[in-house]
């Protein structure tokens, strides 16, 4: 398990070094995007108005206090379930050249081959986790697409050591999750197998 | 009696207050739960984890902000004495104090109206605060319950109606299925409530009132409170660990609520609340005095 502090944009290099179970800090420019995000770039067809090569995606809603004058204060921030941008991820790193996926919960094959098609990877954050990470964002550059509503909107995050991202899916086709998804359902069979005749309460 | 404004005000400001100060902080039992699991997760990632999740539980507190940024949608489940003298004033005064804590937290705002598709704004929709009322006979309290049914804990929930001869053990397998699945998503280490009845509805209204009982606690059935134990010793030994990534335990515990079956049904629910069970009880006496039960020694 090694650890890496990117600065971005990140070069494919750099991404190649990186394997499932290693730690990434990321300093730079981080996006969020999620459900209608995605839809918006990958179905509705529509070019992400902000320059994502080499950055990182943040599948996140995050809380924002308007200050006013276009200007933001962040208050609280963290992953949300990336698995329901399973069916476009793929296509939107293709799109956009984004090459760091930040969220939790881990994604299914179709992002896997995403990654390796476009030498990218996805990262989790700690969910929950929300104070710590706004902590670890300097500022809010800006925001996109705000008629999606504070959740669903591209907020701009100048971040600094952002993490710990924990790699979840390397440009190799290795993914974390769905590893731990097979132990899990093996040790799920094992489990109801000890309970046969515990529960027996109809008798 | 036309609806009181002073009453309204008075009672909306304290339940705000409420609400703001669960949103960045989690109730004295899960908080011990979570410090004793901590203690026993030693290898792999689990200890950075739980080093985030104790970290960000202090920077929420000292810097007054909501633990997580999903405040997820607002429920209120309330338990009104027939004797609480502002009865016509609970209601109004639940959804302004929703809307009050919406600025002042500030919560998401997460209400999304069915088949219009638009974010409200302010947390306020149809049914939304959810608000679920029951009556406590000779009594002159009011007994709020609000909890934060944020997205991914939300998503592991589900209700199905067995064949009672699928038995007992069907229920821990659909729990184990929703659990080794979507569990993973929903920020582990959860909380997982079981209501038990005869139709889909009261199994999963009971699935998410057994997320308000205590940690640790049982139900007061012996067989009921086995089966609790059962499941809670089961899934741990599949090691779900914090955040899915693995670890020696699954889960906070497993909570079950039941009502009476019909003979030819055995339905059951499932909710999970995150590690971050943003629950919060308070018992507030008709001169506003309260007992803010979840969270002791805390002054609002
Ligand atoms: S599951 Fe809970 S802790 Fe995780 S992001 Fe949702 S509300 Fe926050």
């Amino acid at each position: 398990m090694s650890t890496f502090h990117f600065t971005l944009p990140v070069s494919d290099e750099d991404i190649k070094k990186v394997r499932i179970g290693d730690i990434v800090y990321v300093t730079g420019l981080v996006t969020t995007g999620r459900d209608d995000v995605h839809h918006r770039v990958v179905v509705s067809g529509k070019d992400s108005p902000v320059d994502l090569k080499g950055k990182a995606i943040f599948h996140a809603g995050p809380i924002m206090k308007d200050l006013g004058d276009g200007r933001y204060k962040i208050i609280s921030v963290g992953p949300t379930t990336s698995m329901r941008m399973e069916k476009a991820e793929a296509e939107f790193l293709a799109k956009t050249g984004a090459k760091i996926v930040i969220g939790k919960g881990g994604m299914g094959p179709k992002t896997t081959q995403g990654c390796i098609d476009n030498t990218a990877i996805c990262t989790i954050f700690p969910g929950g986790c929300a104070v710590v990470a706004a902590e670890q964002c300097n500022d809010v550059e800006g925001v996109e697409w705000l008629d999606l509503g504070m959740p669903e909107a591209m907020w701009k995050l100048n971040v600094e050591e952002f993490g710990p991202l924990i790699v979840s899916i390397d440009s190799y086709g290795g993914n974390l999750i769905e590893d731990n998804k097979k132990l899990f359902a093996e040790r799920k069979e094992q489990a109801l197998a000890d309970l046969k005749g515990k529960l027996n309460y109809m008798s | 009696m036309p609806q009181d404004k002073d009453t309204v005000e008075k009672l909306s400001e304290l339940i705000s207050a409420f609400i703001c100060y669960a949103a960045g902080h989690l109730p004295d039992d899960v908080r011990q739960r979570l410090d004793e699991m901590s203690k026993i997760e030693t290898e792999g990632f689990a200890p950075q984890i739980y080093d985030c999740m104790r970290k960000n539980m202090e920077m929420a507190d000292i810097l007054a902000r909501p633990s997580c940024q999903d405040t997820g949608l607002p429920q209120f489940f309330a338990r009104v004495g027939t004797k609480y003298p502002y009865l016509d004033e609970v209601e109004a005064s639940l959804i302004e104090a929703v809307k009050k804590a919406t600025i002042r937290a500030p919560l998401r705002p997460n209400a999304v109206e069915v088949f219009e598709e638009y974010n409200t704004g302010n947390n306020i929709g149809s049914h939304i605060p959810w608000i679920d009322w029951e009556l406590v006979p000779d009594s002159d309290e009011l007994e709020l319950y609000f909890y934060m049914a944020g997205g991914g804990c939300s998503l592991p929930g589900m209700a199905k109606v067995l064949m009672p001869l699928e038995g007992y053990e069907g229920i821990a397998k659909a729990v184990f299925d929703q659990m080794t699945t979507y569990g993973v998503n929903a920020c582990p280490p959860c909380l997982v409530g079981i209501g038990i009845a005869g139709s889909a509805e009261v199994a999963a209204k009971l699935s998410k009132k057994a997320l308000l009982r205590p940690v640790g606690s049982s139900n007061p059935n012996p067989k009921a409170a086995q089966m609790e134990k059962l499941i809670e010793d089961g899934l741990n030994s599949v090691g779900l660990g914090p955040g899915g990534f693995g670890g020696k335990l699954s889960c906070m515990g497993v909570n079950i609520e039941q009502a009476s079956r019909h003979p030819a049904t055995l339905a059951m629910g499932l909710s999970t609340a995150c590690w971050a069970h943003r629950r919060a009880g308070i018992r507030i006496k008709p001169d506003y005095g309260y007992d803010f039960f979840t969270h002791k020694g805390v002054t609002l």
